[in-house]
């Protein structure tokens, strides 16, 4: 510490409250658009049926944990090919960087669900207490009398609502969406699901209501690793300095016309859901949802000025314009070498996941060669191998599994617990058959060390076939 | 993303400098700081709740008398009074129908494995594979017998042992040691007793050896050397050797018999576990 300090700083400072004002134009009709468009697809999604046949779930989208299943429209991912997973994860996050080091926080200011659910919480609570200047005066007013209490339970009756469907949603997403709404309602859904419900609704409420852009700006990461995507061509919102300084109201007072075109009356402030004062410059807590602008751009009709005085802009273009040379466009700002990495990266992505999901199969097999031991000598002296053989039925009705072997022609196939060389794999499941290969005494794979050969295996229904490479570890191994 | 400094805010700095960048003195919001004290608060109730300060003796154990071992013991009588009612019917349920309910020998199979992996893996490998002594139970060839019944019985009341009167029982004759036949005579069988399942051996002295075989040996493992499993002597003609098929080991367990024994195990185990434990072993592959 410092000898310097005159006197030692407050640790601890409380949140200052902010009230944004509502605000009209184009940026928030698209945020109002966006908002429909997400909780819609967040509350609804659910409740899409989908007929996969009788014996699988028809609900178009679920996580099935409890059988191990995804199920996506037509697309059913098994825990084998949770790469398919991985890989959306991946898209995704090339997605975000690509948006990222194109638009800025683009994601942050629109896309959000803390942004989302924040923006809905602020509405109720606009349609409950009033605008701005009311909400202010509530909060002024110590006294606690009845308009006040009225209000105030009104908005958080409202808010846990929303909280409650939103917990509520979630949990439906895991489970046949109808039978588990019947079985919350009457008491009969498993304590997990009332836990999840429980805990999303109480993290909703808390963060939509009363966090908000403390998530933002202490608890969440993402903020800060932002800044590694982003550059001087990155969009992001400014303040035209060079034209709104100095600022000053416009009366008839003296000098004004030696003042620049803002007029100071911090309607960017009052709507900012950051608390923010973007005439300050760039900086953490913005989060570019553009309300200021559309804010600023109604003063500026209002006063007869140029739209445009805070604007969605690159750092670069500021030196531009200061110097009067011509501006970038958009586009030349977001087609850079960076973005189109982010850009073909995220493409070879998604055409491997495509061409992986077209080509696979809807019979699979693994085989795990038992190495403990690596062989048996049975009585006539014959080399017996055992391999235990994953089969995988993703048909919606049992299956005829047939099991033979192409390699050796002295090497032969059999099955544990039957005579036959074909096992039913019951529907939608996975069935581990144990394998016998048997070489006789003296055969060329019986005495050498290694021999390779491939399982196939024949859905006799369908005609459907797979195989899988394996080896045969003979006398010498 | 620079920050400019807050006009608004008077933000000390912590007198930190480096290369002249000033080190801000933020405050901590203020709810982050009460719930640093919660945390705390919530720390010592915890710490008496549960075991943690530690004493002489051992941890205190927390007025909530929470212990992992009781949890344990809570599972296991929990898990042991759901599979209650499959034990009982494994426990009474014909040998040999086991394996057609595939409920019951599904379950057999699981709980044997585990059985067996518990008290049989130490002799017999924990892949059943065996060692020299120890059969190897994969492959078809058993000296007491392979069908579940036989498996049941020797897993109930073991070979040779002195703790169980029903124990299967049977003893070869040191040869050797007790000057039952002359050295010649043991080179002899040996060669004759490789000569059945087709191992290279001194031809000139099969046939005399064919004699000594007829003589000493047949009324255990026949005359034409495939044993007798109710006596427990093993097939001579096939390709198995529990202690090893080549002329030194045959001659030294001639010369010296041998004396295998497995422990009886109903003693320790309850017949549903023994149950499970035969039936898992029956269908390791060599199961008759």
């Amino acid at each position: 510490m410092s000898q310097t300090e005159p006197e030692a700083p407050s640790l601890y400072a409380a949140r200052e409250p902010i009230f944004p004002r509502r605000v009209k134009g184009k940026f928030r009709n698209l945020k109002w658009v966006l908002m429909a468009v997400m909780l819609g697809i967040y509350y609804l999604t659910p409740w899409i049926r989908w007929d996969r046949g009788p014996q699988l779930p028809d609900q178009a989208v679920l996580v099935d944990l409890a059988n191990r299943r995804f199920f996506f429209f037509w697309i059913e991912i098994w825990p084998h090919e949770f790469y398919f997973i991985a890989g959306l994860l991946v898209m995704a996050g090339l997605g975000l960087f690509l948006f990222t080091s194109a638009l800025g926080r683009i994601w942050c200011g629109y896309a959000c669900p803390q942004t989302v659910w924040t923006d809905l919480f602020i509405l109720v609570e606009r349609w409950i207490e009033g605008d701005r200047n009311a909400r202010l005066r509530l909060h002024r007013q110590k006294k606690w009398d009845f308009r006040k209490a009225r209000l105030r339970v009104t908005k958080w009756v409202a808010w846990f609502l929303i909280a409650l469907a939103t917990g509520g949603a979630w949990v439906f997403y895991f489970t046949d969406a109808p039978t588990l709404l019947v079985d919350l309602v009457t008491l009969n859904a498993h304590p997990v699901a009332y836990t999840t419900v429980l805990v999303l609704t109480a993290t909703t409420f808390l963060f939509g209501g009363f966090a908000r852009e403390q998530i933002c700006i202490y608890a969440c990461p993402w903020p800060r690793i932002q800044a590694a995507m982003m550059d001087e061509d990155t969009i992001t919102i400014g303040y035209r300095s060079w034209r709104g300084e100095p600022r000053g109201k416009h009366r008839k007072a003296e000098g004004a016309e030696k003042l620049g075109d803002c007029i100071d009356c911090m309607a960017c402030v009052n709507v900012c859901p950051m608390g923010i004062d973007i005439r300050d410059g760039q900086q953490l807590e913005c989060i570019t949802c553009g309300l200021c602008i559309d804010a600023c751009d109604e003063i500026m009709d209002k006063v007869g000025k140029p739209r445009g005085l805070i604007d969605y802009m690159a750092l670069t273009d500021e030196a531009s314009e200061r110097s009067g040379k011509p501006v970038k466009s958009v586009w030349k700002h977001i087609l850079r070498p960076r973005t189109i990495m982010y850009t073909t990266l995220w493409a070879l992505v998604g055409v491997g996941l495509v061409v992986a999901l077209f080509i696979r199969s809807d019979i699979d097999l693994t085989v795990a060669p038992v190495r403990n031991p690596t062989f048996v000598t049975l009585s006539d002296g014959s080399i017996r191998n055992t391999y235990d053989v994953r089969l995988r039925n993703k048909h919606g009705e049992d299956r005829p599994f047939y099991i033979s072997l192409k390699g050796d022609p002295a090497l032969r196939v059999q099955l544990e617990g039957t005579p036959y060389s074909s096992v039913k794999v019951p529907a939608d499941s996975t069935y581990l058959q144990r394998v016998y290969v048997i070489a006789p005494k003296g055969s060329e794979p019986a005495e050498s060390e290694r021999v390779e050969f491939r399982f196939w295996v024949e859905d006799t229904a369908s005609g459907e076939r797979a195989y899988k490479d394996t080896v045969f570890n003979g006398r010498a191994n | 993303m620079a920050k400019k400094p807050n006009q608004k805010q008077e933000v000390g700095t912590t007198g930190h400098e480096w290369d002249g960048i000033e080190e801000l003195n933020n405050p901590l919001p203020r709810w982050w700081l009460w719930t640093f004290y919660a945390c705390i608060f919530w720390a010592v109730i915890y710490s008496f709740a549960y075991p943690a300060w530690p004493g002489i003796k051992g941890a205190t154990a927390g007025f909530l008398g929470w212990s992992t071992r009781a949890d344990v013991a809570e599972e296991i009588a929990a898990q042991e009074a759901k599979l209650g009612p499959i034990n009982e019917k494994l426990a009474s349920a014909e040998l040999t129908e086991i394996a057609d309910d595939p409920e019951l020998s599904g379950y057999a199979v699981s709980a044997g494995a585990a059985v067996f992996k518990t008290w049989c893996a130490q002799c017999h490998g924990s892949g059943a594979a065996g060692a020299k002594g120890y059969p190897n139970l994969l492959d078809d060839d058993w000296l007491w017998g392979g069908d579940i019944e036989a498996i049941h019985e020797t897993v109930s009341y073991g070979i040779r042992n002195e703790t169980s009167d029903d124990a299967r029982f049977s003893q070869m004759p040191a040869f050797g040691k007790d000057e039952l036949l002359e050295s010649a005579q043991i080179d002899q069988v040996v060669n004759y007793v490789m000569s059945l399942s087709g191992d290279p051996m001194d031809a000139a002295q099969v046939a005399d050896g064919a004699v000594v075989f007829e003589e000493n040996c047949a009324a255990c493992h026949a005359e034409d050397g495939t044993g007798d499993r109710a006596q427990g002597a093993p097939n001579l003609t096939d390709a198995i050797w529990l202690y090893g098929g080549d002329f030194d080991t045959i001659k030294e367990t001639v010369v010296n018999s041998r004396f295998g024994v497995m422990p009886n195990w109903d003693s320790r185990l309850s017949e549903a576990q023994i149950r499970a434990v035969a039936t898992y072993v029956h269908q390791l592959g060599g199961g008759e």
